[in-house]
C-alpha cells in the first residue's frame, strides 16, 4: 500500500472541488435513475425494468432447473393442515358429486373430461413438504395424488411437441361485490412445463391421508413445493396445455410469473 | 464501491421490509414477543414503507443482483490493490476494539493508536461488515431458490431459519449505519474544528465519487 502523496493545498483545494462536482453528479444521476425506474411505463402492474429483473431471473434458474433437483422432504409426523391464504376461485358454492375436470388443447379445443376417479386411478404418490407462501411464510404439510406428468402422458399423442406451459383455472364462479364492483369469482396460473413434469408435482386429492376439504382445494388441486403457494391452484376445473405463457392472477397483478423456488 | 453500496443497501433494506411486513406476527413473534416486535407501527410511517409486497419483490430480486456483484468487486478490488491489510484485524484487534470503545464512550481520555488508515475498532467493525454482507447474499439466495439450491438452505438450517438470519443480518445493518454515520459526523465535527483540511483529505480520495453531504439523496 503506497503512502499518498501529500498535496499542496492550492492541488488539494482543486481536487476536492473537483470531487465534489462528479459526486454532485454521481448523486442527481442516482437521484435521475431512481426517478427513472419509478415512473416507468408498467407492464402487469410493475414497472418495464423491474419486470425484465424477473424476467431475466426466470432465463436464469429456468436453465439452471434440473428434474433431479428435489425440494427437501420431511417426516410425516411434522405435517399439518395448511392455514387458509386467501378464498380467490373458492367463493362460490361447489357440487363435489358434479365436479368434472376439463382438459384443452393449445388452440382451445376440448380433449378431455375427467371425473375424480380417473385421476385416482393414476399411480398414487405421497409427499411432506414445506409448503412456501410467497408472503413469507412456510408450513409442512402432505399431500397425496397423482404426478402431474402421469396425467399428461395420457394425452401425449395428441399434444404438438411445443408444449411450454400448462393453464390452470377454476370453475367459472358466481359474481359477488368487490369494493362496489360485480367481480366474477375466478382464480388461474400459468406455470412452465417443466414445473409441472417434475416428479414432486402432483395433481393433490388428499392432505395428510384424508380427502382434501374445501377451502383447501377439494376435490382436486395443484401441490409443488417448486413453487409458491400462489401458483398451486386450489379446485382445478380445467387444464389448457399451451404453447406460451397464459394468463396468471397474481402475475398480472405485479408478481413474478415465474414464482419458482 | 462503497457510495455505490450505499444506495444499493437502502433499497434493499426498504424493499426487504416491504416483503416482511407481508408476514410480520407469525415468523417472529415467538421469538420477540416479550421483548420487541419487529416493527411498532411508527417505524412504517416514519420511512414511508408502505404495504406492497409484489413490488418490494420486484424490487429486492433485481436489486439484488446489483448488490451482490458490487460486492465480488468490492473484494476483488480490496484483494487486488492490496488493501485488505489496511482492513484486516488480527491478534491484537479485539483489545485494541475494547481501548476505543472505552476512548469514544468518554471512560478513557488515552487515544488509542491507529494502524495505517484505520484504527483497531474499524478494522474489526469493517471486516465484520464485509462478511454480514456476504451472509446476507448467501441466506439471501437460501430464501430465494430454496428448491434449486437445497445444499444452500440445508447450510443455513432450513428455510424458516435462514430467514431468521436474513433478518438478523439486516438488523446488524442498520446499528452498524447508525453508529457508522454517527461516528463519521463525529470524527468530521471535531475536524472541522481544528482543521478542514484533514477531515476533508481522507474523505475525498479520488476513487471514491460522492461527497457525505449527497448521502440524503439516494
Amino acid at each position: 500500500m503506497p503512502e499518498k502523496p501529500e498535496l499542496s493545498l492550492e492541488a488539494y483545494r482543486k481536487r476536492s472541488r473537483r470531487s465534489l462536482l462528479t459526486g454532485g453528479a454521481a448523486a442527481v444521476a442516482g437521484l435521475l435513475g431512481w426517478r427513472w425506474v419509478q415512473n416507468q411505463p408498467e407492464t402487469d402492474n410493475i414497472p418495464n425494468v423491474l419486470r425484465q429483473g424477473h424476467e431475466l431471473n426466470e432465463s436464469l434458474w429456468k436453465s439452471l432447473f434440473r428434474h433431479d433437483h428435489q425440494a427437501r422432504t420431511f417426516d410425516r409426523e411434522a405435517a399439518s393442515i395448511l392455514r387458509l391464504n386467501g378464498r380467490h376461485g373458492l367463493r362460490s358454492e361447489i357440487d363435489l358429486d358434479d365436479w368434472q375436470l376439463t382438459v384443452k388443447g393449445p388452440d382451445g379445443t376440448e380433449l378431455g373430461q375427467h371425473v375424480l376417479a380417473d385421476i385416482q386411478s393414476l399411480p398414487y404418490h405421497e409427499m411432506t413438504i414445506e409448503h412456501k407462501c410467497i408472503e413469507g411464510w412456510a408450513q409442512i404439510t402432505n399431500w397425496g395424488g397423482a404426478r402431474f406428468s402421469d396425467f399428461m402422458r395420457l394425452y401425449e399423442n395428441r399434444l404438438p411437441d411445443n408444449i411450454s406451459h400448462v393453464y390452470l383455472k377454476t370453475p367459472d364462479g358466481q359474481y359477488y361485490l368487490r369494493n362496489g364492483n360485480r367481480t366474477r369469482d375466478r382464480y388461474y396460473v400459468s406455470v412452465d412445463v417443466e414445473t409441472m413434469l417434475h416428479n414432486q408435482t402432483l395433481l393433490a386429492y388428499n392432505n395428510l391421508g384424508e380427502p382434501i376439504d374445501e377451502l383447501h382445494g377439494a376435490p382436486l388441486r395443484l401441490a409443488t413445493p417448486l413453487k409458491y403457494g400462489i401458483k398451486q391452484l386450489k379446485r382445478i376445473g380445467e387444464i389448457q396445455f399451451l404453447t406460451e405463457p397464459g394468463g396468471d392472477y397474481w402475475g398480472e397483478r405485479g408478481y413474478d410469473w415465474y414464482a419458482g423456488l | 464501491m462503497h457510495w455505490i453500496n450505499f444506495p444499493l443497501i437502502v433499497i434493499m433494506v426498504w424493499s426487504g421490509l416491504r416483503i416482511y411486513w407481508a408476514e410480520r406476527v407469525y415468523a417472529f413473534g415467538i421469538l420477540d414477543w416479550e421483548i420487541f416486535h419487529f416493527f411498532p407501527a411508527f417505524f412504517y410511517e416514519w420511512f414511508d414503507i408502505n404495504q406492497r409486497l409484489a413490488r418490494g419483490l420486484a424490487f429486492h430480486f433485481s436489486f439484488a443482483w446489483l448488490f451482490t456483484l458490487n460486492g465480488i468487486a468490492f473484494v476483488i478490488y480490496t484483494w487486488r490493490t492490496g488493501e485488505w491489510r489496511e482492513l484486516a484485524p488480527n491478534r491484537r484487534s479485539p483489545r485494541g476494539f475494547l481501548d476505543v470503545l472505552l476512548h469514544d464512550l468518554r471512560i478513557r481520555k488515552v487515544e488509542p493508536p491507529k494502524r495505517g488508515r484505520y484504527n483497531e475498532a474499524q478494522r474489526l467493525t469493517y471486516t465484520l461488515v464485509v462478511f454480514l454482507g456476504a451472509l446476507a447474499v448467501v441466506s439471501g439466495f437460501a430464501l430465494f431458490k430454496p428448491t434449486q439450491l437445497e445444499p444452500l438452505t440445508w447450510l443455513l438450517g432450513g428455510y424458516t431459519s435462514a430467514r431468521v438470519i436474513h433478518f438478523t443480518v439486516t438488523i446488524a445493518f442498520m446499528l452498524f449505519f447508525v453508529v457508522h454515520i454517527a461516528q463519521v459526523a463525529r470524527a468530521g465535527w471535531r475536524n472541522f474544528t481544528s482543521m478542514v483540511t484533514g477531515y476533508e483529505l481522507v474523505d475525498v480520495e479520488p476513487d471514491r465519487h460522492r461527497q457525505p453531504e449527497d448521502v440524503d439523496d439516494a
